[in-house]
């Protein structure tokens, strides 16, 4: 059974959010960590990219399959988290303590169609 | 990789499909068949292979039986190798062709023991289409065609501690005189079994061939000894890395053998199938090489990526990439155009929205650790 921590938003693609004034933290599910298996690359945006809501914005690479990263918010990238290109199993260690991207969003109303914590423990089947 | 697409309810399932159900493997639909993908992380079973010892469920694998006083004769026009001369208890690797050239697959020819008899290993996507190839064109010779895929399971026992790890399970001490592709027949319960000292990993090891109920039988006995159980997923890191095509990805009805590189497997001092065409490509006559690249970064090349130039120029498209788990390095097999099929060629990949530079390698990106 794999973890969902409370008072965070979630896609339907298994990305979360944490909401901090106007940024957007974004990382990947505890579940979709699991499905991934040993994540071996995390392919990035750049600080200052654009990024929109629905679009890839890099993928999780495992030995066996890539899977895109869908950004559930749009606005632009202000930090990306170095420490994974060097250590992309820490999103296997802690999928909530290893965003992937911030995101100084451009309209924050898309948080609304994002799921909450009770929504996506349903979507999961959990 | 082109996967035809089957109703769940209709895959097949080997004998030891309650065995990994058991294990809690990640299970997935190869080849018609429901497979293992992994049991716990690819990269922990890749490991044990290159450096103590794995196995696998290879049972979806065909076995088609050759006999008859033209067997022999039969066999050499259907396929690339030479077999004349070639002794009882050897293994050989080779493909079958058609007429254009183009690959109908690639497998293991056993010279069986009992005179003019001869196991013909063919993979698991192709058993129908291969049977059906080879009764069509039987059709002219004294050769009988048998298809016992469904009565014989197998198990690949692979790494560095194999010899000694079928011996002390199964006391079968005549596999320390195998060479690496020779064979011998032993009784396991009363029945048939196949030692074969072949392999799909880049390591010493065996296969085992014998009837469902022993093959459930000897997997329980190898993991009551610790063997790790491994799934496809560290069979394709494995042979990827040992350079050794995957029928579909390096070989199909489009690329023949000698695009693939694996000329020295056709031999043309004999009639077969598709040897006026391969001689033709041989002779320079191709468009297109599968050859190896190296990137310069983590990034993976993964089938379908499009190749190109340093200029942008699309020049061909890869067909196997990993980040090599043994290597520590991000390479792919890749069918390009021949004009860039040269080693040290600079060529590169395009990995979603980026271009990542790199240049052609050898295939063989691992030294292989194969009995003498």
């Amino acid at each position: 059974m794999s973890k969902i921590v409370e008072g965070l938003k979630y896609s339907e693609s298994h990305e979360w959010v944490k909401v901090e004034g106007n940024v957007a933290i974004i990382g990947v599910s505890d579940f979709a960590q699991a499905e991934m298996g040993d994540i071996t690359y995390v392919d990035m945006p750049e600080a200052d990219d654009t990024v929109e809501a629905g679009e890839e914005f890099g993928a999780l690479e495992s030995v066996k399959a890539s899977s895109e990263l869908v950004c559930p918010v749009s606005g632009t990238v202000v930090e990306v988290n170095a420490e994974l290109e060097d250590a992309p199993e820490k999103v296997n260690e802690d999928a909530y303590a290893a965003w992937i991207i911030k995101v100084e969003m451009s309209n924050p109303a898309e948080l609304d169609a994002l799921m909450d914590a009770a929504a996506y423990k349903a979507q999961i089947g959990e | 990789m082109s996967e035809v697409q089957i109703p769940l309810d209709q895959l097949q399932k080997t004998c030891l499909y309650p065995a990994h159900v058991a294990l809690q493997a990640k299970m997935s639909p190869f080849a018609g068949f429901m497979m293992p993908i992994q049991y716990n992380s690819i990269t922990v079973e890749h490991l044990a292979v290159r450096q103590k010892v794995g196995m696998f469920d290879v049972s979806h694998m065909g076995e088609i039986f050759l006999e008859g006083p033209q067997a022999e004769d039969f066999v050499n026009y259907i396929f690339t190798n030479e077999i004349r001369g070639f002794q009882p208890g050897k293994v050989l690797y080779g493909m079958m062709c058609y007429p254009d050239g183009g690959t109908v697959d690639d497998l293991l020819v056993y010279r069986e023991y009992q005179p003019d008899h001869f196991l013909l290993v063919v993979n698991a996507s192709n058993i129908e289409k291969d049977f059906a190839w080879i009764q069509e064109h039987a059709k002219g010779f004294d050769c009988k065609v048998i298809n016992a895929s469904p009565e014989w399971g197998q198990i690949a026992l692979q790494g560095p501690l194999a010899e000694e790890t079928l011996i002390k399970v199964l006391g079968y001490k005549a596999a320390a005189s195998l060479g690496f592709y020779e064979f011998c027949d032993v009784l396991y319960n009363g029945e048939r079994l196949i030692l074969s000292r072949t392999g799909y990993t880049g390591e010493d090891g065996f296969e085992l061939y014998t009837s469902n109920a022993n093959i459930v039988d000897i997997w329980e006995r190898f993991i009551a000894a610790g063997v790790q159980p491994c799934g496809l997923g560290c069979r394709d890191t494995l042979r990827f890395e040992a350079g050794l095509p995957l029928y579909g990805d390096e070989l199909s009805p489009e690329i023949s053998p000698v695009m693939a590189g694996l000329g020295m497997f056709c031999k043309y001092e004999k009639d077969f199938i598709g040897k006026e065409a391969l001689l033709d490509q041989k002779a320079g006559n191709l468009s297109r090489k599968v050859v190896g690249i190296e990137i310069e970064d983590k990034a993976i090349p993964r089938a379908g990526y499009p190749v190109e130039t340093p200029e942008g120029e699309e020049v061909g498209v890869v067909t196997t990439g990993y980040h090599s788990i043994s290597l520590e390095k991000s390479i792919c097999f890749a069918l390009v155009d021949k004009a860039c099929s040269a080693l040290d060629t600079p060529l590169c990949v395009r990995i979603r929205k980026k271009v990542f530079p790199g240049k052609v390698v050898k295939k063989r990106f691992y030294q292989t650790n194969y009995k003498k």
